[in-house]
């Protein structure tokens, strides 16, 4: 069904110079290139016939043990043009780029080179065709110069096998100029930001003369600044005859940045269409596969006794005289810039770190301090912060993650009971929709979302009172991030358990939260109930201050946070 | 090319009857391994899968050892070769035991023969001021509680790495010990004790430590494999920041562990020197090393997370036997060790040959993307990367999830 319209897509002319700029790509003063003076395309090898794609992948197929990564991955990159590719975590984005890097072999399919099948044993074999992948951390040897790094394992030489730092300083300095940027080839490396170690790369992939250039979330840890300086820089390899593919989580930059744009979806290709006339939503309902439904409304009748009394709840140096209430069936989220010591608190509370001063109940019965224990028994669950280092042993099975928690109800006469245990992860994970190759495999074999599932029916399991969830959707796709938030919601409103959540998300914040509080710099400034609650309040409280709501934490489609 | 079945109907399944339609354990994804009603024992099995190779591997040597042993020499399989084997090695396989539980937390106990050593000299010391036996029993293991105790609180109270914490006590016990004892050899202990070093028990015929080894270490397996603490184990030995927030006493059970390995330790001392109708401070002496590489052959990780007791119970028996037939043989006692050590080496190689493999491979790949000298210049190389119809064959082994 994508296919047709990946043919039509593919009719366009390609590298239609005009087409991009009617993005407004940040052009730059005395940029080596002016648009009518395109230097010939560099790679004499490409021979790019204009008609002929730069790279066309069909079909290809990669499954990882029971999880099929790759059902239909289809991409078909042009010279000259910047090619945005969008999906949700786990729709495959990653699996087609390391197959086009060469680390993984498709297990069927049809890769298109320039015209020519190929097939790409190792990243080698990738390099030899002529694409370039840079990754989002780049892999920098830091105690060796740019120019080193730039060149390393193909220095060139002079007489008596030394090497010729000249002739690689000269040919850095070129390349840079040529992107329009700054990069002393002598620096050594460490101590590099991400974006000039990509700026690094980006030069390697140059002075290997790449003709297709994938970049895989170039842009996740670069400030604005440094993003629009990127931009110039694909645009600049654009013009020169490229072919980029780019692929971002955030839908406004492959709106300024690209010609056309493929969506995948569960390891499939949704469409390929150039962007104009096309706005964001389309992305976002062809990514997700539905609309995207926003909150029915607040809960909020069915509000029981106190759950979690805390008073005057202190920690020398990280929060202080903390005292708040959390009732049956409410969801109290907690807000604030990071670092305010939400996090501290939730730890505090379920006993990981110690409290100095206050007291913690939970239905009226007083937490010892210090005792994750006894904070279990009492019914607290606690979905923390790091779900991989610390919700989840990645390294031990499924079901005995689920189990966990779980074995002082699972023991029969002091024993585990195989069949018992088993019994009791199946169901878990049953209600909570995991999806998992088998029970028996390890954590680690579940991908972001369905981790944070696993975490989750690691305490159901336990039936809590409380459940304390710190940052419940960061990093998991749009899909199953709104699958928690019913989980939450369905929680706090049918089994009346009471809900602590920490996050940094302000749609999340006003959509969750039947009481807001927010701290600022270790104590709880401000709460609000949900009618009065709006992202300018949160953030005038959080920063102590008047200030534009966008400041705090802007959310992109994806959900990733923008600091 | 369809949409395919999404399952995320949100919320618990059971709270959202509009989930009804679809397969409740949900995605095409699960379809494989999916444990249906009778696929469980499949599911079962292929937890063991990776395990059950490995203890597999281990049967098979032992079933080797003892078949080589039978062939080199006719006493092999001899009622009394096998009390002899015992009582040699008894002591050595009971300490085994709770190392294996240490081992499997990711922690290790060096001073384990040490505390042998010090649990003889105390007995021989009471022995020579005339306590009486029972009573000097009791305090022996009590005495080795305390020093395990030590070792724990030390590892977990003041959060110090086990094995340096544990190097030092073995050289402090030793030297306590030595104290104790001095010089002093104490060997006029009752007929009724040190029978166990001549006889063995009554209609089995093997050694008193023998049976207690086997005894213990059905305790300990079923400890390890059926029960929560077992499980905690295992969860704190692959996570420890993680059990600690499923609410996994981790200190605790690391501190109970450590005085129960000073217990079984010194109640080994006791064995030793009844054994040998001797206490000497250094009864024991070295024995720690291959109690470590008894747990390392048996398939525990040193990095703590996973092993098995049975994996434990079968390298004993090829540490035992593989000894015991080089003897017959009249290979050199002092080279036994080659043989020991060429099997430890062994038995961390073979399991990693696949990890290793795919290592290579990789590593091949780095050097290759970091010396392009093909992929300079792509003229002409363009043509080298081929095959295309036979990729498929060999993508199955192509690269590992994560």
């Amino acid at each position: 069904m994508g296919k047709s319209v990946e043919m039509t897509a593919g009719d366009t002319p390609p590298g239609d110079p005009t087409a991009s700029l009617r993005r407004a790509v940040h052009q730059r003063e005395g940029e080596p290139f002016a648009d009518g003076a395109q230097p010939a395309v560099v790679d004499p090898t490409n021979s790019p016939g204009e008609d002929q794609p730069a790279l066309v992948l069909e079909h290809a197929t990669k499954s990882f043990g029971a999880v099929r990564a790759l059902v239909d991955g289809d991409i078909t990159l042009h010279w000259g043009e910047t090619h945005g590719l969008v999906g949700e975590n786990g729709a495959g984005k990653s699996t087609l780029v390391k197959v086009l890097a060469g680390v993984h072999q498709p297990e069927s399919g049809r890769l298109v080179v320039n015209g020519r099948e190929v097939t790409l044993d190792g990243p080698a074999a990738s390099r030899a065709v002529g694409i370039a992948v840079i990754h989002q951390e780049a892999s920098v040897f830091p105690d060796l110069s740019v120019a080193e790094n730039v060149f390393i394992g193909r220095e060139p030489l002079r007489r008596g096998r030394r090497i010729d730092f000249k002739t690689m300083n000269e040919q850095i300095a070129v390349i840079v100029e040529r992107l329009g940027v700054r990069l002393d080839p002598r620096r050594i490396a460490r101590g590099l930001s991400v974006a000039d170690q990509q700026i690094m790369e980006i030069t390697k992939a140059v002075s290997l003369n790449a003709s297709i250039i994938v970049m895989d979330e170039p842009t996740a840890s670069l400030s604005a600044h440094e993003v629009n300086r990127l931009f110039e820089m694909i645009e600049t390899l654009r013009r020169e005859g490229k072919a980029v593919l780019f692929i971002s989580h955030r839908l406004q930059e492959v709106f300024d940045l690209c010609q056309r744009v493929t969506v995948m979806r569960d390891g499939r290709h949704v469409f390929t269409r150039p962007l104009a006339g096309l706005v964001a939503d389309d992305l976002v309902q062809a990514m997700v596969g539905r609309e995207v439904v926003d909150r029915a409304g607040a809960g909020g009748q069915r509000i029981g006794d106190v759950v979690l009394a805390v008073e005057h709840l202190s920690r020398e140096g990280v929060f202080t005289d903390v005292s708040f209430t959390v009732h049956a069936g409410e969801i109290v989220v907690l807000a604030g810039l990071v670092g305010a010591g939400r996090s501290e608190v939730a730890r505090a509370i379920f006993g990981i770190d110690h409290r100095d001063a206050g007291r913690v109940s939970v239905n009226g019965r007083p937490l010892r301090s210090g005792s994750p224990t006894d904070a279990i028994a009492a019914g607290i669950g606690f979905v923390p912060e790091d779900r991989r280092q610390q919700g989840l042993v990645m390294a031990m099975a499924i079901d005995r993650n689920i189990a966990l928690a779980s074995y002082d109800h699972l023991k029969r006469s002091g024993l585990i009971w195989g069949a018992l245990e088993r019994r009791f992860a199946t169901d878990w994970a049953g209600r909570l929709l995991l999806k998992y190759g088998r029970l028996s495999g390890n954590a680690s074999t579940l991908s972001g979302g369905n981790q944070q599932k696993l975490v989750l029916a690691k305490w159901l399991g336990r039936h809590p009172s409380l459940l304390i969830v710190d940052e419940p959707t960061r990093g998991i796709d749009v899909a199953t991030k709104a699958e928690v938030h019913r989980l939450l919601e369905a929680l706090a409103a049918e089994e009346a358990v009471a809900v602590l959540m920490i996050s940094s998300e302000l749609p999340e914040v006003l959509r969750m939260g039947d009481r807001t509080l927010v701290m600022r710099e270790g104590r709880l400034v401000a709460e609000f109930s949900h009618s009065e609650v709006s992202e300018e309040h949160i953030v005038a409280a959080a920063t102590g201050q008047t200030a534009a709501a966008g400041d705090l934490v802007t959310t992109d489609a994806m959900g990733h946070d923008t600091p | 090319m369809n949409p395919e079945p999404t399952a995320d109907t949100g919320v618990l399944a059971e709270q959202a009857p509009s989930s009804g339609a679809e397969p409740p354990a949900p995605s095409p994804t699960s379809g494989v391994g999916e444990p249906q009603p009778g696929g469980t024992v499949l599911a079962y099995l292929s937890r063991f899968r990776v395990l059950a190779r490995w203890e597999v591997a281990l049967l098979a040597t032992v079933v080797a050892v003892f078949v080589v042993g039978r062939v080199v020499s006719p006493e092999f399989l001899t009622s009394y070769n096998f009390f002899d084997m015992g009582i040699s090695n008894g002591e050595l396989a009971i300490m085994a035991l709770p190392m294996t539980l240490i081992v499997a937390t990711g922690e290790i106990d060096l001073s384990v023969s040490s505390t042998l050593g010090l649990a003889s000299s105390l007995l021989g010391l009471l022995w020579m001021h005339g306590w009486p036996m029972p009573a000097i029993i009791v305090v022996v293991l009590a005495c080795g509680a305390v020093l395990g105790a030590f070792n724990g609180v030390l590892v977990t109270r003041v959060g110090l790495p086990s094995i340096a914490v544990t190097i030092g006590t073995m050289l402090l016990y030793a030297g306590i010990g030595e104290i104790l004892l001095g010089s002093n050899i104490v060997s006029n202990f009752p007929a009724t004790y040190t029978n166990i070093g001549v006889y063995g028990v009554p209609g089995i015929g093997l050694s008193y430590s023998t049976v207690i080894f086997f005894g213990l270490a059905i305790i300990f397996g079923a400890v390890l494999h059926f029960t929560p603490f077992g499980r905690s184990i295992f969860a704190m030995g692959a996570n420890q920041e993680a059990a600690i927030f499923s609410g996994v006493r981790v200190k605790r059970t690391k501190t109970i562990l450590y005085i129960v390995s000073g217990i079984v330790c010194s109640g080994a001392g006791i064995l030793y020197t009844f054994k040998l109708s001797t206490a000497e401070y250094d009864n024991g002496t070295g024995l720690v090393l291959s109690v470590v590489a008894i747990v390392l052959l048996g398939g525990v990780s040193i990095f703590g997370g996973k092993g098995s007791m049975v994996g434990v119970v079968f390298a004993v028996l090829i540490y035992a036997g593989l000894l015991d037939a080089l003897l017959l043989t009249g290979f050199p006692q002092q080279a036994s060790g080659i043989v020991i050590g060429g099997l430890l080496l062994l038995s961390v190689l073979v399991p990693s040959v696949p990890e290793f493999r795919s290592r290579l491979r990789a590593g091949r790949h780095r050097l290759q993307r970091q010396a392009p000298e093909a992929a300079i210049v792509h003229s002409g190389s363009v043509a080298q990367p081929r095959l295309t119809g036979d990729s498929s064959s060999k993508a199955g082994q192509g690269g590992q999830p994560i």
